[in-house]
């Protein structure tokens, strides 16, 4: 088990700049989510990390050693891969057992070896299946029982769950969750799914276009987004853009917006706000007005129903605003209503746009 | 179900039944029937076209064992077969392989035409051209001495070596493209898997890449044993004197000696030597498969 360093990561395709100076710190032992949009690099960032392509510039670290010219197969890297990878010519047990030994392991600690990690994924009795013969929840298993038998540095995961539908993919995500735990690997996760990427994981990394984004728990990302980017993608936001007031902006038609957190800024650039949906108050009438509270009126456009909660659409000074309400029972609104937003400046982040 | 399934495929042989017709009676009338004229000529006396008197006989296969020619020449061209096919192997599977694995796009386009080149060629053709390639005073042997600073003398001709060469020539495709299909349909992930593991290039094709390209290389071998074994024109042309092989004596049979009934009872021992070699390791293969 090992902690995984990258400093000042580049790596070019040709004119393309897959990676631009990427450095993570990613902890021993905790879970890490790498989430982008495709084209972001987190794919590029994850292979050059198992060893599967050598960076341009800059340094790769697991365990303090330094890597980035070591190939693949001397990483001692366990990796999952999107299709699962299995060896279709091999039973289950052969497929775990392989990186067992082709180090040339004894055949008495393999097959020990093999039996606990099937055990761990709770494949226990299907040794002596064929991949053909399971489910795509059973593969998932296989390749990860194949990926920490052989008790690599650090786990590497490739949008391990993409192929299975959304129940299994649940339960598989607590699974992957409870047996990291168990052997405390240190994991590296790529997906494109934010709610993936907030459920699982200690820390996300955001990557856009071969650069890190942001990078940190996910209440802090949720919370504190840095970037506008940043704030839609991990999540919904609402982003109002003005000029900055030191603490705040002012909107074009001239409404201050308070804001709690992020940043502090020279007065007069340009700034914008974001505020996620579930944290705006909808009310008809005056609302409740108050010093400390963001207010603006505006008129509803669309209302979307979803059971537990309604996602209103309000249209203000050609700005659609996104507000979400928890189903209590009490209020409905109808589309083309008046109606007053209001949320405190706690749950308004200051951005600086560049 | 079962029933159900059966009474499906059943209605569905008769909706096929058109579309199956046009090939299999044209096997029949372009195989069959001439193979079956041929098993009968194998056991007669001479050939009724001829107008001399005729009668059935087994004297036609009981020459094949009454003479140690024809048992050892059976056996030369198995071990032809055999050293053309292992060749076939050497040479086209890593071709295969780089084809399959290593090219992307326009290269890989390029270099997969001059795979196929040889098919668009005459056979006759690619093998005389094979003759001015070996002869003394060939092309070979004029490159050579042309570019070494020593006097060699290169005579390939009417040499084992130039049967080996020739044929080897001749087959090498059929083995590139059998195994260039199943090894484009291993997914590359799968050696990046082995390898994350800890295998070497060489483990994970010991161990992944050969027994999954193992289909590849069984029907490439069955399509190159079966033919070699029954050659006559690289072994004639190339091979001369030294070219006397099962199949030219067959060949002999049929156009200098005018025996068809002897060349017709050699051909299928040759056959029946043929399908109990591919019987007797279809286990095996399939086992490896």
């Amino acid at each position: 088990m090992a902690g995984v360093q990258v400093s000042n990561l580049s790596r070019s395709f040709g004119a393309h700049k897959a990676l631009d100076d990427v450095s993570i710190d990613f902890a021993d032992g905790g879970f890490y989510a790498l989430l982008g949009p495709s084209g972001s690099g987190k794919t590029t960032l994850l292979r050059q990390i198992a060893g599967f392509d050598f960076p341009d510039t800059g340094r790769i670290a697991i365990g303090g050693e330094s890597v980035e010219r070591v190939p693949v197969e001397k990483r001692r890297i366990g990796m999952v891969f999107q299709n699962y990878a299995l060896f279709p010519n091999m039973s289950v047990a052969d497929n775990v057992a392989f990186g067992l030994s082709v180090r040339g392991e004894v055949k008495a600690v393999i097959a020990a070896e093999v039996q606990r990690a099937l055990d761990l994924v709770q494949l226990g009795k299907l040794g002596s299946r064929r991949p053909h013969q399971l489910s795509g929840g059973q593969r998932q298993r296989v390749a990860l029982a194949r990926a920490i038998v052989t008790k690599p540095r650090v786990l590497l995961l490739d949008e391990p769950l993409g192929a299975l539908d959304k129940a299994l993919r649940v339960d598989m995500q607590i699974e992957l969750k409870r047996i990291q735990r168990e052997i405390g690997i240190t994991t590296i996760f790529v997906t494109h799914d934010q709610e993936e990427a907030l459920t699982m994981s200690d820390r996300i990394g955001i990557l856009r276009e071969g650069r890190l984004v942001q990078e940190g728990p996910p209440e802090e990302i949720y919370d504190s987004p840095k970037s506008e980017f940043a704030a839609t993608f991990l999540g919904d936001a609402n982003i109002l853009r003005g000029d900055t007031t030191g603490t705040g902006i002012r909107l074009p038609d001239g409404t201050a917006i308070a804001a709690g957190a992020g940043v502090s800024l020279a007065a007069g650039t340009k700034a914008s706000c974001a505020v996620r949906p579930e944290r705006i108050r909808i009310a008809t009438g005056d609302g409740i007005a108050d010093h400390n509270t963001n207010m603006l009126k505006g008129q509803v456009s669309k209302r979307i129903f979803a059971g537990n909660n309604s996602t209103y659409f309000v249209e203000r000074d050609s700005q659609t605003i996104k507000v979400i309400v928890q189903n209590t029972g009490i209020e409905r609104l109808a589309e083309g209503q008046e109606v007053v937003l209001s949320w405190s400046p706690e749950s308004t982040v200051l951005i600086a746009v560049s | 179900m079962a029933a159900q399934g059966a009474t499906a495929s059943r209605s569905g042989l008769r909706s096929a039944l058109p579309l199956l017709l046009p090939a299999y009676l044209w096997l029949t009338v372009a195989i069959f029937l001439p193979l079956s004229a041929m098993v009968f000529f194998s056991f007669m006396t001479d050939l009724p076209l001829s107008g001399k008197p005729w009668a059935l006989t087994l004297g036609n296969y009981a020459a094949f064992f009454s003479q140690s020619l024809y048992p050892t020449l059976l056996w030369a061209s198995l071990r032809l077969g055999l050293e053309v096919t292992l060749w076939c192997i050497v040479i086209g599977y890593p071709a295969a392989y780089v084809l399959a694995k290593v090219l992307k796009g326009r290269s890989r386009e390029a270099i997969f035409l001059l795979v196929i080149l040889p098919f668009w060629s005459n056979g006759l053709v690619r093998i005389f051209s094979w003759a001015m390639v070996l002869r003394e005073g060939g092309i070979l042997d004029t490159a050579l001495n042309a570019v070494l600073p020593f006097k060699i003398s290169i005579d390939l001709m009417y040499s084992y070596p130039a049967v080996i060469i020739g044929l080897v020539h001749s087959y090498v495709p059929y083995m590139v493209l059998t195994c260039y299909l199943t090894l484009q349909a291993i997914d590359d992930s799968l050696i990046e898997a082995g390898r994350s593991l800890g295998a070497s290039r060489l483990q994970m094709l010991k161990r992944v890449i050969i027994p999954l390209s193992m289909p590849g290389l069984v029907a490439g071998a069955a399509l190159i044993f079966v033919p070699v074994v029954g050659s006559f024109m690289e072994p004639r042309i190339l091979g001369g004197r030294t070219g006397t092989f099962y199949g030219t004596v067959i060949e002999d049979q049929f156009v200098a000696v005018f025996n068809w009934p002897l060349g017709a009872a050699l051909s299928f021992i040759l056959l029946a030597v043929v399908l109990v070699i591919l019987a007797s390791a279809a286990p095996v293969l399939r086992k490896a498969a």
